[in-house]
């Protein structure tokens, strides 16, 4: 192996570290999400504290965009809701540092692309090392693009966590191949938001990622029952849960933050279940 | 200008272009440009092509010398390519029509669009009707409001129209919704997008269905004059009628290309869409090109009094069109445009949309300093009628459409 690949496959460990973490020893992963800001810059670092507290593995944290092409109408209005109060990728920094603060928690971006280039990709990642940050997921950047963001992402050890749709049929080997971090499924086509039913061909999707890569696979877009957490963590390694929380953060309530660990508890528990058995 | 092979093979122009779109519509995205690369040189495709435009849309469409403005302007020799004067009334069909044709051969039976002015929407539920598909338009809610005709207009068609109430309500938030749509629906349904924007193919096939304009210009012009002009002028949201009026005078360094940006209430003011002149590269809908866009790289609201132009955002090759200084973008108010829409019917007898008034505006401009023996073609992107009624109330006359 060559010196250069040697490097980058050490650095690839390092960042994985805290990220692989989460999905050991066959410990399914709970990743919840909350958007940076949402509702005020306080409350989403309480909101992302009490995910931490009520068990999450990962917890996502959104950076609001002006037009977030792949998200559904509940996480549109936390962005909106964020910008009300002045939230900034400069303010969203600050925010994870002030986690950091408190929690050792996995921590990823979900970022559009443009908020990225605009900030300046080596100003970015490198902040990202800086606060803490152990992955991003990108929705507007598909494997095409991918080379824009790859050389600041393995410079500064974050996790570029690719996501496969259910469209991606023979584009998969592809997008997965040398994942760092883990791989993003989309349970089913369209954007974030709560749905009753989860596409039928998940299992599938699965299986043929497993062919081209040994990196743990969450999945989301749609997922809010214990019941369906249940079903995804027996064929997958993770369950993502967004647009579930935001609702409840959306409440802004007395009792938001301790809905927010409860419900963390409850979904993490349907999830959890099958962990002891296999671990036997 | 980075030449045509180049777009081909990964549609970039330039830094500019790329793909920058949601995995779940990547692999339709890639189907598309597979299927595109290959009916761009298939002779029967062409020819299917060429008979509708010839027979249904009414091409090729007039090249005008208007004698009037020109001895009333006192210098170049003016020329309207008349595109408002094609089936639907404007350049839009030209699109549409290269388009829904290929979403055919891939076995699509609906299409989708996005519409500002309404112009685009209509020229989509048209085919479709025509071709016999399932018609859905996105529309800003605002603009269903100005352009409140138009909406019933493509109803008549038998379109559905959403009025999109996110964001501006406007052009930026039609295209958001009607991708969103399309990130749900791809297996029967084909996104027709309006303008040279979007995710490679999208820049590079519309430009290449609109570009048919500057081939009969560059003809009929030569019949007339046996000349080639001096400059082309017209005006740009997204860029589409200008890509097609420059693109076969893109290799002739003596043209002029001249694209009019709307510059509202001012490009020093917070209401302008002026791309070129106040926007920042960046990437949004599909691409990477110049936006109106903050620090953080949130998108601004802009605001023209046109719907058409009322976009935050330019095709790829302008941008590089800008960088290279191959073409030149002037910002155009509404007050001047609205001037221009006056003038023109007045001295020409042409009700010319208000999106094309920007360009008639700039000729209004230019064509004084240049010398009678010079020529000035300005693209008609579209008529007029659909925008009488907003024109009246801007004058200050009670009016209900």
């Amino acid at each position: 192996m060559s010196r250069q690949l040697r490097d980058i496959e050490e650095r690839k460990f390092m960042t994985e570290k805290r990220l692989r973490a989460a999905f050991t020893n066959q410990h399914k992963a709970f990743i919840g999400f909350v958007t940076a800001g949402d509702p005020t810059f306080e409350k989403s670092v309480a909101a992302i504290l009490a995910l931490a507290a009520g068990g999450a593995d990962v917890i996502e944290v959104g950076v609001p965009f002006s037009d977030p092409v792949a998200d559904g109408p509940v996480i549109q209005d936390a962005d909106l809701r964020a910008f009300a109060t002045g939230i900034t990728t400069t303010k969203v920094f600050e925010l994870v540092g002030e986690v950091r603060k408190k929690s050792d928690v996995s921590l990823v971006l979900l970022v559009y692309l443009n908020n990225i280039f605009k900030y300046g990709y080596d100003r970015f990642f490198s902040k990202c090392k800086q606060v803490g940050i152990d992955g991003v997921i990108i929705p507007d950047l598909p494997m095409e693009e991918r080379s824009e963001v790859l050389p600041f992402t393995l410079k500064y050890q974050c996790a570029l966590i690719p996501l496969v749709a259910p469209t991606s049929g023979d584009r998969i080997p592809q997008i997965v191949q040398e994942t760092t971090g883990f791989v993003y499924v989309v349970s089913s086509m369209g954007v974030t938001g709560v749905r009753s039913q989860l596409d039928s061909n998940l299992e599938d999707m699965i299986t043929a990622i497993r062919k081209s890569t040994d990196a743990p696979i969450a999945v989301g877009f749609g997922i809010h029952t214990p019941e369906q957490a249940a079903k995804i963590a027996a064929i997958a390694d993770g369950v993502i849960v967004g647009s579930a929380i935001v609702k409840i953060i959306a409440e802004n309530t007395a009792v938001t933050i301790e809905k927010i660990t409860g419900y963390t508890r409850q979904m993490g528990a349907a999830i959890h279940k099958g962990d002891r058995e296999k671990n036997l | 200008m980075q030449t045509k092979k180049t777009s081909k093979i990964n549609g970039r122009f330039g830094e500019y272009g790329g793909q920058y779109i949601p995995e779940t519509l990547m692999s339709e995205v890639a189907k598309l440009a597979k299927a595109y690369e290959y009916y761009r040189n298939n002779s029967d495709f062409q020819a299917e092509m060429m008979d509708l435009l010839k027979n249904y849309a009414n091409r090729p469409s007039l090249l005008y010398y208007a004698e009037k403005m020109t001895n009333d302007l006192g210098g170049a020799q003016i020329y309207f390519k008349r595109e408002d004067l094609n089936h639907t009334g404007s350049h839009k069909i030209n699109n549409v029509i290269g388009q829904i044709l290929l979403a055919k051969k891939m076995g699509k039976t609906r299409v989708i669009a996005e519409t500002g002015a309404g112009q685009h929407g209509v020229a989509t539920a048209t085919i479709a009707a025509l071709m016999g598909m399932e018609c859905e338009i996105f529309m800003g809610q605002v603009d269903t409001k100005r352009q409140a005709l138009n909406v019933y207009r493509m109803k008549l068609l038998g379109a559905k129209v959403n009025s999109i109430t996110t964001g501006t309500g406007t052009l930026k938030d039609a295209v958001n919704a009607a991708m969103q749509e399309w990130s749900k629906r791809t297996n029967d349904t084909h996104y027709v997008i309006g303008s040279v924007m979007g995710p490679y193919p999208f820049p590079t096939m519309v430009s290449d269905f609109q570009s048919i304009i500057s081939k009969e210009i560059k003809q009929q012009l030569q019949d007339k004059t046996g000349k080639l002009p001096d400059a082309v002028v017209a005006c740009v949201g997204g860029g589409s009628n200008a890509m097609g009026a420059f693109y076969h005078f893109i290799s002739e360094p003596t043209v002029r290309l001249i694209g009019c940006e709307a510059a509202g209430k001012g490009v020093n003011t917070q209401q302008h869409a002026a791309t070129i002149e106040r926007g920042s590269v960046g990437i949004f809908h599909g691409m990477k090109s110049k936006f109106l866009q903050n620090e953080d790289g949130q998108i601004d609201e802009v605001y023209s009094i046109s719907a058409g132009l009322d976009y935050p955002g330019i095709g790829p090759q302008h941008a590089a069109l800008a960088d290279t200084k191959r073409a030149e973008y002037v910002g155009i108010t509404d007050d001047e445009a609205v001037a221009a829409f006056e003038y023109i019917a007045r001295q020409e007898g042409i009700i010319a949309a208000i999106e094309s008034c920007h360009a008639v505006a700039y000729v209004m401009k230019l064509a004084p300093q240049m010398k009678k023996d010079q020529i000035i073609v300005c693209n008609l992107s579209g008529r007029g009628d659909k925008d009488v009624a907003a024109i009246a109330r801007y004058r200050g006359e009670k009016i209900y459409d």
